[in-house]
């Protein structure tokens, strides 16, 4: 195994942007972005983030569609309902919203490899209770333009009307986003532990 | 004793996991061993992110590759890939296996097919393994008794550079199907029922334990298209304690122990099931002789419905979120409220996917299909060279094709449609694959998910009919 893996990648710790709603429950992946993408340069996707929602056929925005609206320019934060990320494994679905600008997911739940794959590429998934995301879905309606505080260090949401909510999240993944630590150059640290499970599991189960 | 017991009482997922451990930090996250992995043309970004940073992998002995997802089913000859980045997957897959050493079924091999259909039919996949791919209905593998699930792409990057994983540990969630499954009744039809009953987010975070005398009753294949939807309940994996029927599917193939390694293997494999007592997170039962053929009406997997009911009324939803849910989706599905399943019209078949394009989904379809004529365009795309080859030696082929069935070639095909086959839009299909999600089958294309039967039963009478009237008894 080698040791010369340096990867790292962009930390995170504060933020306070504005917010994108996505008021549906269960978008899947496909949504996010569809399979007819997946093969082009990651470069070339950035276009057709939430492509078959956002735009018609002719490619014009369809209206109403939350990230149409001007108030989604430089939006930083995606606010969504229950079971956000669910279906495919396509990792394409975190990175294409992290190069639209996204850093921070906040859901009442989240399909769970959606979940991995947004600590692999510096973005931050938090999960609050469905009430808390209903407030603030309603508040977004009328104020799309309200600014957003997370803070990671304090584990914190703080909304527009300034009330301050707290998250939870493993202290592992909180400590790899805080210092932009990748986990290959994490797990390369413990190499003499893995051979020491081949040795182990080798002489268990010599079948494999 | 009985408390005694309950001390020591581990589910088989525990097991498993136990086994698997590398390091336990205290802040609660794992290193978690991998024993095999699977990769597919999907993959190459991965294989290439590897060699852009110079890394080697660490155990090319245990990844197996082989393309699914991009290449056509009408064909076999890689050069006719009409769009570039397409042949770059396929090709690209190819090159990086040769230049590491990592086994690759390619096209034009008979054991080339779809990833989570060659794993157990190479015998690849084992009980009490770890196993891992880029694909979230990598859950399918579980039915063999072996903890199995997706990963992204990152991941699959970690696990070719260390062969292993960090986890957070999951929880165990046990579904007891108790009681006999009536005629007619799949692997397919128990899966949409549970999903119907816990929701798409039902399972999430849990490793999902499927138990009970409805279970034990499925064939090893059955099994396999249960598992393989656990990833449409939420759930982070899904599992079958293995028995005689698992050894017996396993017994004899390619990457499976033989001899007294065998004997060793077998004598492992009978401690892996959970222990009498052992406790679980979460524990639902459905009753086996109530699941009816199954069919979804929406636009999540956990919209469905036996094909006696009819399609919901968004007016008379529990509240409003589900209200415009319901709205959303039949809108969507070019439904009216209230609409029974067996008047739905059907434009198309679609037979295949990782769910269900096995020899005994094949042969179910056939026994629909025998002396009836399609009366929509029907596609039948086996998982894998092998099962086309068996399906033909059978007559299989023959049963499809003088019925009016497209018989193709082993890919993915029509469930995702990173190939390019895909329905038009408003073209409302029939499909035996695991996602009746917005735009899945391509775009505007509406999705009902399927058993094989009843999906030769839609191709047949152009429409959804209970298949319990059309098979022979």
């Amino acid at each position: 195994m080698s040791t010369e893996h340096k990867q790292q990648s962009r930390p995170f710790d504060r933020l306070t942007a504005t917010a994108v709603a996505i008021d549906q429950p269960n978008v899947d992946t496909d949504q996010i972005i569809p399979a007819r993408f997946l093969a082009l340069p990651r470069a070339e996707q950035v276009p057709h983030l939430f492509n078959d929602v956002r735009y018609r056929e002719d490619g014009s925005p369809r209206e109403g569609f939350a990230l149409n609206a001007p108030t989604a320019k430089g939006a930083q934060i995606l606010i969504a309902e229950r079971n956000f990320g669910c279906g495919s494994s396509r990792e394409h679905a975190v990175t294409v919203l992290v190069d639209n600008g996204f850093r921070v997911f906040i859901a009442p739940s989240f399909g769970d490899i959606f979940h991995n794959n947004s600590f692999q590429n510096g973005a931050l998934p938090i999960r609050l209770p469905a009430e808390r995301i209903r407030e603030m879905l309603d508040h977004l309606a009328r104020r799309p333009d309200a600014s957003i505080t997370v803070d990671l260090e304090s584990q914190t949401v703080t909304g527009p009307d300034n009330w301050t909510q707290s998250f939870e999240i493993d202290s592992f993944r909180k400590q790899c986003l805080l210092q932009g630590t990748d986990d290959i150059s994490l797990t390369l640290t413990y190499a003499d532990a893995i051979a020491a499970h081949e040795r182990r599991a080798a002489a268990e189960c010599d079948w494999l | 004793m009985a408390e005694a017991q309950g001390a020591t009482a581990a589910t088989m997922f525990e097991k498993i996991w136990r086994r698997h451990v590398v390091v336990d930090r205290p802040d609660g996250y794992t290193l978690l061993y991998i024993d095999r992995h699977l990769l597919h043309d999907g993959s190459y970004n991965a294989f290439r992110r590897l060699a852009a940073n110079g890394m080697k992998i660490r155990h090319p002995e245990r990844s197996f590759a082989t393309p699914d997802h991009y290449m056509p089913t009408n064909t076999r000859d890689k050069s006719t890939i009409a769009d570039p980045n397409h042949k770059r997957m396929v090709v690209g897959l190819a090159e990086h296996a040769a230049s590491t050493g990592v086994t690759i079924f390619d096209i034009g091999d008979r054991r080339q097919g779809i990833v989570h259909v060659v794993g157990p039919e190479q015998g690849i996949t084992l009980p009490g393994i770890t196993l891992v791919c880029g694909d979230s209905h990598t859950s399918t593998h579980g039915a063999l008794g072996c903890l199995a699930f997706g990963i992204g792409s990152s991941e699959v990057t970690h696990v070719l550079a260390t062969q292993s994983l960090w986890q957070r540990k999951p929880k165990a969630m046990r579904v007891n199907i108790d009681g006999p499954l009536g005629f007619g009744i799949t692997g397919k039809d128990v899966i949409l029922a549970i999903i119907a009953r816990i929701g798409a987010a039902g399972g999430t975070g849990h490793v999902l334990e499927y138990a009970g005398s409805g279970i034990r009753q499925l064939s090893i294949e059955g099994r396999l298209t249960l598992c393989n939807m656990s990833i449409e309940g939420g759930g982070r994996a899904g599992m079958i304690a293995p028995d005689d029927k698992t050894y017996e599917f396993i017994a004899g193939r390619p990457y499976a122990p033989k001899g007294e390694a065998w004997d060793r293997a077998l004598a492992f494999w009978r401690t892996l099931p959970t222990d009498d007592g052992a406790t679980f997170d979460r524990e639902v039962t459905l009753s086996g002789p109530e699941i009816a053929p199954m069919v979804t009406w929406g636009t999540s997997p956990e919209d469905a419905a036996p094909v006696t009911e009819a399609v919901p009324d968004p007016a008379s939803a529990s509240d409003a979120a589900r209200r415009d849910g319901q709205a959303r989706a039949l809108a969507y599905m070019g439904l009216e409220p209230g609409t029974p399943i067996a008047e739905i019209p059907v434009d198309r078949v679609f037979i295949g996917s990782c769910t269900n394009s096995r020899i005994e989904d094949l042969r179910m379809a056939a026994a629909v299909a025998k002396g009836r004529k399609a009366q929509i365009p029907s596609w039948i795309v086996p998982g894998s060279g092998i099962i086309k080859e068996q399906a033909e030696a059978e007559g299989l082929d023959k049963i499809f094709t003088e019925a009016g069935f497209e018989w193709r070639e082993a890919g993915c095909s029509m469930c995702v449609g990173m190939n390019g086959e895909i329905g038009r839009p408003g073209e409302r299909i029939a499909s035996t694959s695991n996602r009746n999600f917005v735009g899945r089958q391509g775009k505007g294309v509406r999705t009902h998910l399927v058993s094989p039967a009843m999906a030769a039963a839609a191709a047949v009478t152009g429409r959804f009919t209970d298949v319990r009237r059309l098979l022979p008894a």
